[in-house]
């Protein structure tokens, strides 16, 4: 109801008036009151600020509270330290795994018309809607002791489950879909008429790929590198599930900070939990830079 | 060769068909399917009497009644600020807003350890925030809603805004030169445009609740019967090795992702059309 009385009746009037009196303030017709904006605008930050800004801003500020001799004698801790290691090593794994995976899955999907594709595409999607618990438990089922290949394993003296090759398969399942799912819909929409073209004037297959299909996605294809390094390296609870906690051996950063933190050594936990946040930050930024080009190429694509 | 004979809709000239599916349908079966369906293999080691006991005893029943509840409640508030994030984003100006903007994916980005306990620090007794409240947050239910609230925020606003950079103005233009004030024309055609974005980033949002662990687990204090989620509950049973009790709860939580995955893709499949039809 508010608008009506807003509205400005004759048009031509206001704009006479404006010169003799104060400025009279038009407001379209599709948009709100200014105090319904503000209100809004306030309601809005407010909230971010409660459940974001907040939240983000304490990692910091209890990671410098004890000083700065104190935060990096919590990262040069043999066992933080250990944790850090292991966890770049286990990103450095899973995420070129999940990158072949990607392109191969986003080729036949984007460029082949073929039976079955929007079951396979929903099956990409599956770890994202499984609990990381779950996905940790799942391997425990396969590998571990009591597991389908337990006794095996144990017999040929390897592990997967409480060592490196458990912690992978876990990464690997909850970063599955990040590559892929960036890759499909830009490599859809740019169709297949450039690498068509390649073909016909005699490109092998692996040639239309470097010199066509790669220069027109490769922003697209960062953006899902660089989300698929962050989750890997910040995973939680699937890890957990499958890494045993030995301190020292097999504790990846996340892990290290619950266990520092329940010894209430609150100051390390968050010493390391800021390398972590500082980590999300820049991916942020990284996403928020490629998201631009990734929009301006799907433009160019709509506008051939 | 067997892939692209048996497979392909029409001939095409592009190489690595086979190769590039091939690849894809192996590593899926290896990563995801075959690990998955172990689960449910595992449960048929359980008689249906065994495992209806092992899913429905009063504890499992709790979390069950936290787990979803909370998730529920903590979609539903992302639902509402969410919508309103999205909208401001998309239609006013202001100070800070391309920050904003990129910080509404913090949740997708930072581990769900130090959301948690960053959570736990700032809502506990002597937190931050915490000190000044008549009640407590950190080690109750509420605090589990806090940590949802937390890890959902980004989907709502993220379904919503695309829709609404779409949407055209001259809907909301008719509609005001036909008479509608601003209020009547939010509620009756823009409101209509978005239900199918903000149904799927509710989902999205509830889904991803469902089965959230690490940034509960430090703020919900895990008292069984009170504060414990499921996912909580599978490991503890895991550390007791009984696998086949957690895998029982486990398949009764997957059964009610699947169901949601199946929510959602009907729900996007509805939006799409939607769309289709207003643009």
């Amino acid at each position: 109801m508010s608008t009506s009385h807003t509205l400005p009746s004759p048009p031509a009037q206001p704009a006479r008036n404006a010169a003799a009196t104060a400025p009279v303030h038009l407001r379209e017709a599709t948009t709100e009151a200014p105090w319904v904006r503000r209100t809004l605008i306030g309601l809005a930050l407010g909230f971010m600020t409660l459940f974001l800004f907040v939240p983000l801003g304490t990692v910091f500020f209890e990671a410098f509270k004890k000083g700065w001799d104190v935060y990096v004698a919590a990262l040069v801790d043999p066992d933080a330290l250990s944790a850090i290691k292991l966890t770049l090593l286990a990103a450095a794994i899973s995420v070129p795994l999940n990158l072949v995976f990607g392109i191969a899955a986003a080729w036949s999907i984007a460029k082949f018309e073929f039976r079955g594709k929007n079951i396979l595409l929903t099956l990409i999607d599956l770890p994202f809607s499984v609990s990381p618990v779950i996905a940790g438990l799942i391997y425990v089922l396969v590998f571990g002791l009591q597991g389908w290949f337990g006794g095996w394993l144990r017999d040929h003296d390897l592990k997967i489950i409480f060592a490196l090759p458990g912690i992978v398969l876990a990464t690997v399942f909850v970063t599955f879909p990040f590559v892929a799912r960036e890759l499909i819909p830009l490599m859809q929409a740019q169709g297949i008429e450039q690498e068509e073209a390649a073909r016909v004037l005699g490109a092998s297959g692996w040639q239309i790929f470097r010199r066509v299909t790669l220069p027109n996605v490769k922003w697209a294809l960062l953006y899902g590198v660089i989300l698929c390094n962050a989750r890997a390296m910040g995973e939680f609870g699937a890890v957990s599930v499958v890494s045993g906690h030995i301190r020292g051996q097999t504790n990846t950063m996340p892990l290290h900070i619950e266990i520092v933190y329940n010894e209430y050594q609150f100051a390390a936990a968050f010493a390391v939990a800021s390398l972590l946040a500082a980590l999300a930050l820049v991916t942020l930024v990284l996403k928020y830079l490629v998201e631009q080009r990734v929009k301006k190429e799907l433009r160019s694509v709509h506008e051939h | 060769m067997l892939l692209s004979r048996t497979l392909l809709k029409r001939h095409t000239v592009l190489p690595g068909f086979d190769l590039a599916l091939g690849l894809s349908i192996l590593y899926l079966s290896l990563i995801v399917l075959v690990p998955l369906s172990a689960a449910f293999l595992k449960t048929f080691t359980l008689t249906w009497p065994q495992f209806v006991e092992a899913v429905s005893t009063p504890r499992v029943l709790a979390s069950y009644r936290l787990t979803f509840g909370a998730s529920f409640l903590a979609a539903l508030l992302n639902v509402v600020f969410g919508l309103i994030v999205a909208w401001v984003l998309v239609r006013y100006r202001f100070p800070g807003k391309r920050l904003v903007d990129a910080l509404v994916d913090l949740p997708f980005a930072l581990p769900t350890a130090v959301a948690g306990i960053a959570l736990t620090a700032i809502w506990a007794q002597n937190g931050s925030l915490g000190q000044y409240l008549p009640f407590k947050v950190s080690y109750t239910p509420l605090g589990v809603w806090v940590a949802l609230v937390f890890i959902g925020l980004p989907f709502v606003v993220r379904t919503v805004q695309p829709v609404l950079e779409d949407l055209s103005r001259e809907l909301e233009e008719a509609a005001a030169t036909l008479g509608a004030s601003r209020w009547q024309t939010v509620r009756l055609v823009v409101l209509p445009i978005l239900m199918p974005a903000l149904l799927t980033g509710f989902a999205l949002a509830f889904a991803r609740a469902l089965g959230e662990y690490g940034s509960v687990i430090f703020i919900a204090g895990n008292m069984p019967m009170i504060s414990e989620i499921t996912p909580l509950l599978i490991i503890t049973k895991l550390e007791q090795y009984d696998y086949a009790g957690a895998t029982a709860i486990a398949v009764v939580m997957l059964v009610a992702s699947f169901a949601m995955l199946l929510t959602i893709n009907l729900l996007q499949a509805w939006a799409r059309r939607r769309q289709g039809g207003v643009a």
